[in-house]
């Protein structure tokens, strides 16, 4: 095998290259908002000398590697991306460092990030991720179709008024569907969407002594508008779509209604991608009078794992990605509607920003009306508005995902989905040890 | 050896061919239009088959966020190198067990193959445990360790298969002449092997350049393939199929090329014994 | 035949290999067995200790285990209908004389080399999806509505996919068979009057089954294990229409995170492999000298 040299050869390259001084590992997502970042990021290392390392993955990868790395403490990476569900929950398991540098830092204005995007990744008060950008969820319309169809949007909506408008806007010989939600199995597709509806309905995923509440009349009230308005007025093939199958349906004008993340806005009204950019209306998501709204609540962040051998550049980084300069440098290389938004209440104070995005009064309100202490119109043992925050919610909900996508598919009943979501869950529950 | 067939036969038979293999083909043709038009003609309602406006600025973009020569090295020693190392402990292996048989060798070839059928999602978090304590998550050489672990069955089945065709009576005259063994095993047991070994060679450069299991999760930027380097283009938020169909196309293109210009070496000894 | 000496220097020769595989198959199987008795949850270090058979229990008792079983054997025995037959076929076509041979057998080659993941990315959103997959506009021009593969026929999209990938493997090696069968052969069954369909059985055929063995036994090895195709494109729904065992093993010991059900899995999933393997053996075996 003469060939066994240049293998050994090249092996030894590849160990002496990856051995440099001052190098943070950084895992993000592969979301517009990260990819700038990453752009971006040249002039971090040029202030600091420190080099990046960048791994970008799709998210149910990047979310797959980073949990394994972290509860095996595998050291692999200086700085992840993380949710507000995974948050609270790391930091309670101590797998991550608290921010307490950003916190004292006066430059960096902790207060300024809005309310309930802190609280949500804040552990006993201390902050343990910073949020890259924040989203809620609102309902986004066709103007023009609204119209068409001798309507007007209310400011805050109802379930009622929703599904009257959906039908009245499906036009099916044009190819037009009233209504587009999300139908994709999964804790962060479709489960989001129908935990936050449920939330509204005045459904709740546990009672106080964590029994599952698929058996109660108001989560079959949820489902059952929610499979009736997909039939009446949805997209074929709803079941497989979640954000980005909507997206593109919105864009080619092929939807009346579009209820998900506010950071959807900025693609609607993009005129290079959307065919409707001039025709979105923006309100905020469905009530049914009962005090809770069917819109979500979701930041994401970066954050230390203690398995980090960096900490202290790490947390530099994480000063420079989410600080009010660094709204500015993307604002002033690529426009103030392209800044990450929803985190920081000086952002929504700017008028170049407000100018600059229509949508920007209508993504703090939605925001600031989101409550994950208090999500539900019950009382709950829980807090986060589309999940529960307890570590098991993540596979739990991605089975009952899947029963309920099954249910949009026409597999099975909603009855059905129902009946089995209840015995999954208790099953799972009872398996984690919390009901007794 | 062309058998006489009528022209009118060749022709349906060449008509018919063609229409399958473009249709078995067309999935590829598809990344390779869809990679050089805009993200917007990608998804089009009204499908275009050539690209409308002809652009190169996917692939600008993909290399702008991801180094496509890093991963392609990566992609290279990775599976070259465990093709390589389970050749040095293979063919040792095969050529036992094909020239020195015994009851047993048959069951010790079925539980080499046996092991290959551990769900490697199961034993995901044991191996992450092992290369975290080992050092090796990340690491170029403890990517190739695991791809020579999972290919090195096929290796030995392939091989001995090959070997087995060799006729066993020239190597006892090799041994009968003894001072001409040397010369033997150069000049006609080699020559009667290579083919054999090549066509290993280039399966398994293929099988483990495909690997996307280990690859992704074992790695974190240094030691990523081109599997990672696709992973990363997957389905984010907003338009990215023409930045995916460019980056599949980078990331099959050398595979492919290696598999069309090597097709004969490569189906030479892809018969695992199967051809007498 | 073989002296003592013979015999020793083999066992040399066999020895890396045997010690490599068997360290491992057997380091990972032993901790994946040492887990299956543990509480262990990667996200919550509370549940620890022994856990007796409660991580087996829970994963044969999950709502899709007696489905996902069927399902995998559906998936291994629809792919390898399909790469079988469409394989032979293909390879007879290929066997004729044709114009553009050459190019031919390079572009029915090509699926082979596409990795799995791009490979599922590329069905799933250029092909199967309802709005913009090149089928879906197939249908319209047709006048018809387009089908949601993945929701209608979730198994069988992902057979498709598989399939599409082994399809040349399996051509390739019944081509290489073909071509061996020599041109004597051929001719005297000609001579003796046979037509096409009693060549086909009589001679061809019996000729191919060494090479259908071995397509059968290489192809099951990977299909029992199919995970990335069904994770990118249906997630093992809708329901659990197309969870396989190795994502039922994904699902309970990756997505929730509880490794100690996801080693029984595991388990579970190697006892089965080995049952398959063993009928396998046992069906297909004798074509086999080795």
């Amino acid at each position: 095998m003469k060939l066994t040299p240049i293998f050994v050869t090249a092996i030894t390259l590849a160990l002496a290259t990856s051995a440099s001084a001052q190098t943070l590992t950084i895992a993000t997502v592969n979301n517009g908002d990260m990819v700038r970042m990453q752009a971006l990021s040249p002039e971090f290392t040029k202030a600091t000398g420190i080099e990046l390392n960048w791994v970008v993955l799709e998210e149910n990868t990047l979310r797959q590697n980073v949990t394994t790395d972290i509860a095996t403490n595998g050291g692999q990476y200086d700085v992840m991306t993380i949710g507000t569900y995974e948050a609270p929950i790391w930091a309670k398991q101590g797998w991550l460092v608290p921010l307490d540098g950003l916190s004292a830092d006066a430059g960096y204005d902790v207060n300024d990030i809005l309310p309930p995007i802190r609280a949500g990744l804040s552990y006993e008060d201390k902050l343990y991720a910073a949020p890259f950008y924040g989203e809620s969820s609102f309902i986004m319309y066709r103007k023009d179709l609204m119209e068409k169809a001798g309507l007007t949007m209310p400011d805050a909506p109802t379930w009622e008024f929703i599904g009257q408008a959906a039908r009245a806007m499906t036009d099916r010989a044009n190819d037009i569907n009233g209504i587009c939600l999300r139908g994709k199995a999964g804790w962060g597709e479709n489960m989001a969407f129908l935990t936050a509806m449920s939330n509204s309905f005045g459904a709740s995923w546990f009672d106080e002594n964590w029994k599952p509440q698929f058996d109660q009349p108001e989560w079959k009230n949820t489902l059952d508008t929610y499979l009736s308005l997909m039939a009446d007025a949805g997209p074929a093939g709803a079941s497989s779509n979640g954000f980005n199958e909507n997206l593109t349906l919105f864009q080619q004008g092929k939807c009346g209604m579009w209820i998900d993340a506010t950071v959807a806005a900025s693609f609607v009204t993009n005129p290079k991608d959307s065919t409707v950019a001039d025709k979105v209306g923006f309100t905020l998501a469905p009530d049914n009078g009962l005090g809770k709204r069917g819109n979500w609540l979701w930041a994401w962040s970066l954050a230390i794992p203690k398995s980090s051998q960096n900490a202290e550049a790490a947390e530099k980084f994480i000063n420079w990605a989410t600080n009010k300069d660094y709204l500015a440098t993307v604002a002033a290389a690529d426009g103030w509607a392209n800044v990450p938004p929803g985190t920081r209440s000086s952002l929504y104070a700017n008028a170049d920003y407000q100018a600059a995005a229509p949508f920007a009064k209508m993504t703090l309100d939605s925001i600031n009306s989101a409550d994950p202490a208090h999500p539900t119109v019950k009382p709950v043992p829980y807090t986060g508005v589309q999940f529960v925050a307890i570590p098991e919610f993540a596979g739990i909900a991605t089975n009952v995902g899947q029963l309920f996508s099954a249910a949009l598919a026409g597999q099975m009943t909603g009855d059905a989905a129902l009946a089995q979501a209840q015995e999954a869950t208790t099953r799972d529950m009872t398996r984690a040890g919390y009901i007794k | 050896m062309a058998r006489s067939v009528s022209v009118q036969a060749k022709a349906g038979y060449t008509i018919a061919a063609w229409v399958i293999a473009l249709v078995l083909f067309s999935p590829i043709l598809w990344v390779l239009l869809t990679a050089f038009k805009t993200e917007a003609e990608a998804i089009a309602s009204r499908p275009t088959f050539l690209p409308e406006t002809f652009t190169l600025e996917n692939f600008a973009a993909v290399q702008e966020r991801s180094d496509y020569f890093k991963h392609a090295i990566n992609s290279i020693v990775v599976s070259v190198g465990s093709t390589l190392l389970g050749l040095v402990l293979g063919i040792p292996a095969a050529w036992a067990m094909a020239f020195a048989p015994t009851k047993r060798t048959k069951d010790v070839l079925m539980w080499m193959l046996s092991t290959k059928m551990m769900p490697a999602v199961g034993v995901l978090i044991p191996i992450y445990l092992i290369f975290r304590d080992l050092r090796l998550l990340d690491t170029v050489h403890g990517l190739t360790i695991i791809m020579t672990l999972i290919n090195l069955p096929i290796i030995i089945w392939m091989l001995y298969t090959y070997f087995k065709e060799i006729p066993v009576d020239i190597l006892e005259a090799a041994r009968m002449d003894g001072a001409e063994l040397w010369n033997e095993i150069v000049h006609v047991l080699v020559p009667m092997a290579v083919p054999g070994i090549a066509s290993t060679l280039l399966l398994n450069v293929i099988l483990a350049w495909n690997e996307a299991f280990w690859t992704i999760t074992l790695t974190s930027g240094r030691a990523g393939t081109l599997t990672a380097f696709i992973s990363s283009f997957s389905s984010p938020q907003g338009l990215f199929l023409a930045k995916l169909s460019a980056a599949s196309l980078l990331a099959i293109a050398p595979i492919l090329l290696l598999g069309w210009f090597s097709q004969k070496q490569l189906v030479r000894g892809l018969t695992f014994g199967a051809v007498k | 035949m073989a002296t003592a000496q013979t015999r020793n220097l083999s066992r040399l020769m066999m020895a890396p290999a045997v010690i490599v595989l068997l360290i491992w198959m057997i380091v990972p199987l032993v901790m994946t067995l040492w887990f299956s008795f543990q509480n262990y949850s990667l996200i919550n270090p509370m549940m620890t200790g022994f856990a007796g058979w409660a991580n087996y229990i829970y994963v044969i008792g999950d709502p899709s285990f007696t489905q996902s079983l069927v399902n995998t054997l559906i998936l291994v025995g629809g792919v390898l209908l399909i790469t079988v037959i469409g394989g032979i076929f293909l390879a007879l076509l290929l066997d004729q004389p044709l114009w553009g041979q050459g190019i031919l057998r390079i572009i029915v080659i090509s699926p082979f080399f596409v990795m799995p993941p791009v490979a599922a990315l590329i069905w799933k959103n250029g092909f199967m999806h309802p709005g913009y997959g090149m089928l879906g506009h197939l249908w319209k021009a047709f006048g018809l509505q387009p089908v949601d593969w993945f929701n209608q026929f979730p198994l069988f999209s992902v057979i498709v996919i598989v399939a599409w990938q082994w399809l040349p493997f399996a051509t390739l090696i019944f081509l290489t068979a073909l071509q061996s069968l020599s041109e004597e052969q051929r001719e005297a069954a000609e001579m003796d009057g046979a037509n096409a369909i009693n060549r086909f059985y009589y001679i061809i055929l019996p000729h191919m089954a060494r090479s259908v063995t071995i397509v059968i036994l290489i192809q099951t090895i990977f299909l029992l294990g199919i995970f990335a195709e069904i994770r990118v494109t249906t997630g093992g729904g809708p329901g659990y229409a197309s969870t396989n065992i190795a994502f039922l093993v994904f699902r309970t010991g990756i997505l929730s995170n509880d490794i100690g059900a996801g080693s029984a899995g595991g388990v579970v999933a190697v006892i089965i492999a080995n049952i398959v393997a063993f009928f396998l053996m046992r069906a297909v075996g004798k074509n086999l000298d080795a």
